[in-house]
């Protein structure tokens, strides 16, 4: 008995410290797979959220800032949950924030949705993350909204035929379906598709079968990595002509990485995206100049925009709670709010705490005897097409 | 004009070679020596990274990378026999495995280590990219060089095993080890040059896949399974076997990938199951 209410004693006054400390501190969880095959992505998005805090100080409304990052090592949905977890039981966190990949976001929004803590969402990428937590908000964007913007665009310039190639995965399937519906929606035709299997070393076969059907246009949606380089070689090898099939994607198709591997095989290829570091606006110059100067000179790309563009969110709310952080609070702050960022003008949808933004079609052009996504046309204030499609119903 | 089945034969044979340098020198070590090394592929990495290294940082061609990629597997799989694998000769197949698969897991975290997990650029010669067009069907330039590569080695590894003093030595020191030292047979070394042997072709297995495949941190472990596959389905030991089994694959692979791409990748399994139903040892396996 005695020694229960010792332990109890102890508990509270363990408590009111970590209350004393939450005063004049917000803590804010970093999950990211900071080992493994994801971590290029996650330390970009590491160096991102490091560069916002560099540019506007650690502290806002009177309080510091403080992050306590969590290796959730790839997707494993069980251990970003307990992560999260850990993150608000033990380490008292105020907000929750990272998540590169979809199911990791998934499994910890229900924390966020539990706990009632609010949840800054920088990369995962599939529609619905968004609806499992009413504390949450995203800051990079949605696959759908990429593509079938892609999808609409193509047809309004010309492109009635298409087919598309798609990884058979969740995202491949959202990227397909969404595509194909705008094509659809638009009044252009698709004249055949092929799922591809996900750890697929070897395209040549898929792009033969493509190629043997003449296509007018060929979607492609497949994940960043050591992809993109082999379907490149892949058309190229085959000898699909950009100038007479085009061939279109989503930005991970011809990403930095991507274009150095496919070489020249990349010029023409046309990709719907959020961000890239040739994007010109000053606000983008300036991004893009720090971000050098702390990476050894490396470009920023998708993932460095929705980690910087994710903690500027979180400033925002922050000033405008004037340092309140339950979850109740920051959301509201969070919704609606609207910015200028390095990708150009954002916004939050209120009602879906989405992320509503330009979307730019680029295409590879050599500039300067280098490879470059070059913007040629843009989609303004660009909202979730599947959320927006689920209200309707 | 040929109809389209002749340009997935032939895609299918490219890739079956390429398959077929990967798992070669599995077939050697498994199959001759008797040794579970689950490395195998880490050993192709090296070769795989060296290549990329040296075009990379020292300008080098793509051609005269390729004995340093042998070379450089063939070394460090030396340093690894003499150290770790030959206190396992004897022992249990488990202790192999778990041996050799932490150095696959090593070998990842150490690629990952000194070179990102990023995809590593390849340039090849420009002559080297592209197809010719025969009879209306596309031929890649590089798949017709592997085809090539591929029946080289072969022939040079079967005179090797069966027609020299060499293969002589490694064969009566796989039989019979007290035999063979009785003989005069150094047989630690022999165990050792025949190792290297097959790490070596590893490696310039590894400096060829990247131009078709890619290369990042985990082809150690993406391409152990087909490795695996090829070396079952050929049989333990059998060069022919394995160069047999590793068209069948490839062929399928790319068939199924062709027509039936609802199976996708799967294919490979089934044909797998099949032959394996059908001759337990493998095609050209002889034991049991």
């Amino acid at each position: 008995m005695r020694s229960m209410l010792y332990a109890s004693a102890a508990a509270l006054a363990l408590a009111c410290v970590s209350t004393a400390q939450a005063q004049d501190t917000v803590k804010i969880g970093v999950i990211l797979p900071y080992s493994g095959q994801f971590a290029d992505g996650a330390k970009q998005m590491d160096a991102g959220i490091k560069l916002y805090m560099k540019l506007n100080g650690d502290t806002v409304a009177g309080k510091k800032i403080e992050i306590i990052r969590k290796d959730v090592a790839g997707p494993q949905p069980p251990v970003a949950k307990r992560l999260a977890q850990e993150l608000v039981v033990r380490d008292n966190v105020d907000i929750l924030a990272g998540f590169l990949l979809t199911p990791n976001a998934m499994a910890a929004a229900d924390i966020s949705a539990e706990a009632k803590k609010f949840m800054v969402i920088m990369n995962a990428a599939t529609s619905i993350i968004t609806t499992k937590s009413n504390y949450s908000v995203r800051t990079s964007f949605t696959l759908p909204q990429v593509s079938a913007t892609l999808g609409s665009w193509a047809v309004k310039n010309g492109v009635k035929k298409a087919y598309t190639m798609v990884s058979d995965y969740g995202p491949g399937h959202d990227a397909e379906t969404s595509f194909q519906g705008a094509i659809k929606a638009s009044g252009g035709e698709v004249v055949g598709s092929v799922r591809m299997a996900v750890a697929n070393p070897d395209f040549s076969a898929y792009v033969q079968r493509a190629k043997d059907l003449n296509p007018e246009s060929i979607f492609v949606f497949i994940p960043g990595g050591s992809q993109p380089a082999a379907i490149g070689k892949a058309f190229a090898e085959r000898g699909v002509d950009v100038s007479k099939t085009k061939i279109m994607g989503t930005g991970e198709l011809t990403d930095d990485s991507a274009l150095a591997n496919m070489g020249d095989n990349a010029l023409g290829v046309i990709t719907a995206w959020t961000y890239d570091h040739n994007h010109k606006s000053a606000l983008n110059e300036k991004f893009v100049a720090e971000y050098r100067k702390d990476n050894n000179g490396e470009n920023p790309n998708f993932f460095v925009a929705g980690g910087y563009d994710g903690m500027h969110l979180i400033y925002e709310a922050l000033k405008k709670t004037a340092g309140k952080t339950d979850g109740e609070a920051l959301v509201n702050a969070a919704k609606g709010m609207k910015w200028e960022s390095p990708r150009g003008p954002m916004m939050i949808d209120p009602e879906t705490r989405d992320v509503v933004q330009t979307i730019y079609i680029r295409k590879v052009e050599k500039v300067g005897g280098k490879l470059v996504n070059v913007e040629f046309d843009k989609v303004e204030n660009v909202k979730d097409p599947v959320k927006a499609a689920m209200k309707n119903n | 004009m040929l109809p389209p089945v002749f340009g997935v034969l032939f895609d299918g044979i490219a890739y079956g070679m390429l398959l077929f340098l990967l798992s070669v020198g599995m077939s050697v070590t498994l199959g001759l020596m008797n040794f579970v090394n689950l490395a195998h592929c880490a050993f192709g990495m090296i070769g795989a990274y060296v290549a990329v290294m040296l075009m990379k940082d020292f300008n080098w061609n793509f051609f005269a990378t390729l004995p340093f990629a042998f070379l450089s597997a063939a070394l460090v799989s030396v340093v690894v026999e003499r150290t770790l694998y030959r206190k396992l000769y004897r022992a249990t197949d488990l202790d192999q495995v778990l041996l050799t698969i932490g150095l696959a897991f090593i070998s990842v975290a150490a690629a990952a280590w000194f070179f990102g997990t990023t995809q590593q650029p390849v340039a090849m010669p420009s002559y080297m990219r592209g197809s010719i067009n025969f009879l209306g069907l596309n031929i890649g330039i590089y798949r017709m060089f592997l085809v090539a590569v591929g029946i080289v080695v072969t022939i040079l590894l079967v005179m090797t095993l069966e027609h020299t003093r060499f293969g002589a030595q490694v064969r009566a020191a796989v039989d019979n080890q007290r035999m063979a030292r009785g003989l005069g047979i150094d047989v630690d070394r022999t165990f050792a040059v025949t190792f290297a042997l097959g790490s070596g072709l590893a490696g310039l297995g590894g400096a060829l896949a990247i131009e078709i495949v890619g290369l990042d941190p985990h082809f150690a472990f993406i391409y152990l399974v087909y490795v695996l596959i090829v070396v079952s389905v050929g049989g333990l030991g059998s060069i022919a076997g394995s160069f047999a089994a590793a068209c069948l694959i490839g062929i399928s692979d790319i068939a199924g990938k062709y027509y039936v791409p609802e199976l996708g990748g799967f294919l490979i399994y089934l044909v797998m199951v099949a032959v394996l139903m059908w001759k337990p040892a493998g095609l050209f396996g002889k034991r049991s």
